[in-house]
């Protein structure tokens, strides 16, 4: 499905390489966790991937087509097949929720469409249906800036859907998030990846959450991926070996009391995505 | 299904249809009643186009030689006078705006400043300069009197405003040791105002700069005399050649003054 | 600041002595140069005009009062005028700064050599002008009356809006834009939807902003033939007329002053 090979990334006028001969190779419908301190080249990675970052060397192939060969116009229409979703939302605060989704068609519409906001009829149905599946019904006319932080990943993540994409990239979703609603939206992640089969990379710092919706793990240090395998494999030594000592027994403890009282969260989490303006 | 779809269209900017469309028509009604009311003489404009041209042609070729005397002259008067003026300037916004300023000053001190304010920001520069090169006669002195009182309402707003968002705690610190109200504003109010007003100072030297290429036009001295004596004459050329200097010298201005301002923060 | 001692005991002054010398020497040099400057000007002065000026000053205003308040009834056409030339130019000078605040902005600016350079020239040329040396030229160019002031104020208005509105687009939040590029869309769609959207507050401040400018400019272009309350101005000086030139000053004044009031309001209003 996703094939990098060899990925390497040096910034102009730093000594480090912030990647440093990365491959890995994604399955259909795998969700990975990509864990890492900061300045690990996390984010980086992930934005190699849909070249937001241009890489220095390396190889990334998606379902057959080598991303890292393409010319502008042709970027242009992987892009669309490639959904992002961003740390700090990344809307475009002055325009509406709706218009906000119809962004993520904007691979598909021509320019006069899209500045008169004239969109095909199917994408403003998809739109619509997205907004209910994601607990945002009767918000497609407010604007984004008044929506609460929840709320907004809400909305970046149906736009990156609507782009029905292959392939989602999600860059830090939960860290200008409080807890709760962090992993109100991890699950809703987790549910739209397993509903359309859709494959994700998610970078994450929160590793309590990476362990309990990615299935599969991958650490990176330096630039270097340090290790790659199912999250059971995940214990206190590779934990070390990424970010360095720590006392990891009582975080494993703090999770547990995180996931008892998520049960008693989520409750609540459906009654306030169900709330309307 | 796509007739059962919700459908979308971006809500329009004003509600109301009656409204918008009693906008549209007033906006579209202005603008023909004042395009209508140009009065635009085509056979006089056809008959400019030639000028046009050599002015045109005169921005390619400036001639900087032929009226060098008097353009030397000229910039080095409007560079006096700026100086002057705006030193000028400086030196009496102080008080104006030490009493503009809310914080410090009783009401009619207050009242009578922000008057001052008022009178020198609304008027154009070259308004002021008629009264002055009537009061004072032609020459350069009625231009730095223009522009050293058009300093004053631009200099003494954005300090009072600096004043009035200051930092009260060091002027309490200050009268709390037994300070007079001049040593409060020299160890209170000073140190927190000098940077801001050492920058706009430097900002209005720009702009008195700018000004002394007008005031000429109504007699106030400056390169503005020469200038409008070249377009007078129809001397394109050394018209063209004043007008490059004054646009490098602007540059000039605006980029020293930038670092300046930089350094100062 | 200095620290030092001096008899034994521990003594502070604010600079030491290099420190006060230098300053010292660029106060010398910089009163120096404000003389040399005086004296420039004082050579060109007849002081005689000068001591005459009080008396000068007090036949003035003794003219001025009371104001020739019939006069007005011949100025509605000239304030008609003037404030087109304020709005039309300002309109003028939106269409053509907001493409050129495009190209100048280097994030949006095109990958072709010479566009940005250029695009910063047209505007740093066309602000460095004021407008009524525009209008002098223009005068000359199209003839006497209002279209030469349109034009005037608008070439001004393209540089002052064009700085503004490009530092507005350099300025704008770039998450936004890396999430429409990520979507696929295309140079003009990523300009349509993650940059005019943030820039739509600016851009309605500075051409409101700049209106209110030109409101005042508009007031003196007559001055040079550019038709307006200017040319009633020029026509009442030049006839000593001065109980006119004070209506026209309480005209201008009012007028001004409810520009730079809707100009607020409106600003407040966007913002």
């Amino acid at each position: 499905m996703l094939e990098i090979e060899g990925l390497s990334k040096h910034y102009p006028g730093t000594a480090a390489a912030a990647l440093d001969n990365v491959s890995l190779q994604l399955e259909g419908g795998e969700i990975i966790a990509l864990i890492g301190p900061s300045g690990a080249g996390k984010s980086t990675l992930i934005r190699c991937i849909n070249r937001l970052v241009e890489p220095t060397a390396g190889r990334i192939v998606l379902a057959g087509e080598e991303l890292t060969a393409l010319r502008a116009r042709e970027l242009r229409r992987a892009r669309r097949r490639i959904g992002m979703v961003f740390q700090e939302f990344a809307l475009v605060e002055r325009l509406s929720v709706m218009e906000n989704l119809l962004s993520g068609r904007l691979g598909y519409v021509g320019l006069w469409r899209s500045v008169l906001r004239r969109f095909p009829q199917s994408d403003i149905t998809r739109a619509f249906e997205l907004l209910e599946r994601v607990g945002l019904e009767g918000y497609a006319d407010r604007r984004a800036d008044t929506l609460s932080g929840g709320q907004r990943q809400r909305v970046g993540i149906a736009r990156a859907l609507m782009q029905a994409p292959e392939l989602l990239l999600v860059d830090e979703p939960t860290a200008s998030l409080d807890p709760r609603t962090a992993r109100q939206i991890m699950r809703l992640i987790h549910e739209l990846c397993t509903e359309h089969k859709l494959p994700a990379i998610i970078n994450l710092h929160d590793v309590p959450l990476a362990m309990r919706f990615c299935p599969r793990i991958i650490g990176l240090r330096g630039g270097r991926i340090v290790f790659d395998g199912p999250v059971k494999q995940l214990d206190t030594t590779v934990l070390t070996q990424i970010y360095g000592d720590e006392d990891w027994a009582s975080m494993a403890g703090e999770q547990a009391d995180d996931d008892a009282q998520d049960d008693v969260a989520s409750g609540a989490a459906v009654v306030d995505r169900g709330r309307a303006p | 299904m796509n007739d059962a779809a919700l459908r979308w269209r971006r809500p329009p900017m004003i509600a109301n249809p009656w409204w918008r469309a009693a906008l549209w028509l007033g906006v579209g009604g202005y603008l023909i009643a004042a395009v209508g009311s140009l009065e635009i003489n085509w056979q006089r404009i056809v008959a400019g186009m030639p000028r046009a041209l050599e002015f045109v042609q005169a921005m390619a070729a400036p001639d900087f030689v032929s009226r060098a005397d008097q353009i030397i002259d000229g910039v080095l008067e409007s560079l006096t006078m700026t100086l002057v003026a705006t030193v000028a300037g400086f030196v009496l916004s102080v008080p104006v705006a030490l009493g503009a300023a809310r914080n410090l000053a009783p009401a009619p001190v207050y009242l009578f400043c922000r008057a001052i304010i008022a009178v020198s920001r609304s008027f154009q520069e070259i308004i002021i300069a008629i009264l002055f090169v009537a009061m004072l006669g032609f020459g350069p002195l009625a231009g730095v009197v223009t522009l050293a009182f058009a300093s004053i309402g631009f200099i003494a707003k954005l300090a009072a405003e600096d004043i009035e968002a200051m930092d009260t705690r060091p002027l309490e610190a200050i009268r709390a040791t037994g300070g007079s109200w001049a040593q409060v504003i020299h160890w209170a109010v000073k140190p927190q105002v000098m940077p801001r007003l050492a920058g706009i100072t430097l900002y209005r030297l720009d702009i008195n700069f700018r000004e002394s290429a007008i005031i000429g036009i109504v007699g106030a001295g400056g390169i503005g005399a020469t200038l409008n004596t070249a377009f007078d004459r129809y001397e394109f050329d050394t018209a063209a050649a004043i007008l490059l200097i004054i646009i490098i010298i602007v540059l000039m201005a605006e980029y020293l003054s930038g670092m300046l301002r930089a350094r100062l923060r | 600041m200095a620290v030092f001692t001096r008899d034994g005991e521990l003594t502070w002054r604010r600079r030491d002595r290099r420190e006060a010398l230098q300053r010292w020497m660029a106060s010398f040099a910089f009163v120096t140069l404000l003389l040399l400057c005086w004296q420039v000007i004082a050579e060109r002065t007849l002081w005689d005009f000068v001591l005459d000026a009080p008396a000068q000053g007090a036949d003035l205003v003794g003219r001025m009062i009371p104001p020739d308040l019939p006069y007005l009834q011949r100025l509605w056409r000239p304030l008609w005028d003037t404030f087109n030339m304020a709005t039309l130019g300002t309109l003028i000078a939106i269409v053509f700064a907001t493409p050129l605040a495009f190209l100048a902005a280097r994030n949006t600016t095109p990958r072709f050599p010479l566009i940005r350079p250029i695009a910063l020239l047209i505007i740093v040329a066309s602000r460095s002008i004021n407008s009524l040396i525009w209008a002098l030229l223009l005068v000359l160019i199209l003839g006497p009356g209002v279209l030469a002031g349109v034009i005037a104020i608008a070439l001004r208005s393209i540089g002052f809006i064009g700085k503004l509105l490009y530092e507005a687009i350099e300025e704008i939040d770039t998450r936004s834009v890396e999430a429409i590029t990520a979507t696929g869309a295309s140079p003009g769609q990523l300009r349509a939807y993650a940059v005019v959207p943030q820039i739509m507050p600016a851009f309605a401040g500075i051409s409101v902003y700049r209106w209110d400018i030109n409101i005042r400019e508009a007031t003196v272009l007559g001055l040079v033939g550019a038709g307006g309350l200017g040319l009633e101005l020029m026509a009442s000086v030049n006839t000593l007329a001065w109980g006119r030139v004070s209506t026209l000053f309480l005209l201008i004044l009012a007028t001004v002053l409810i520009s730079e009031w809707v100009s607020a309001r409106l600003r407040a209003a966007v913002t």
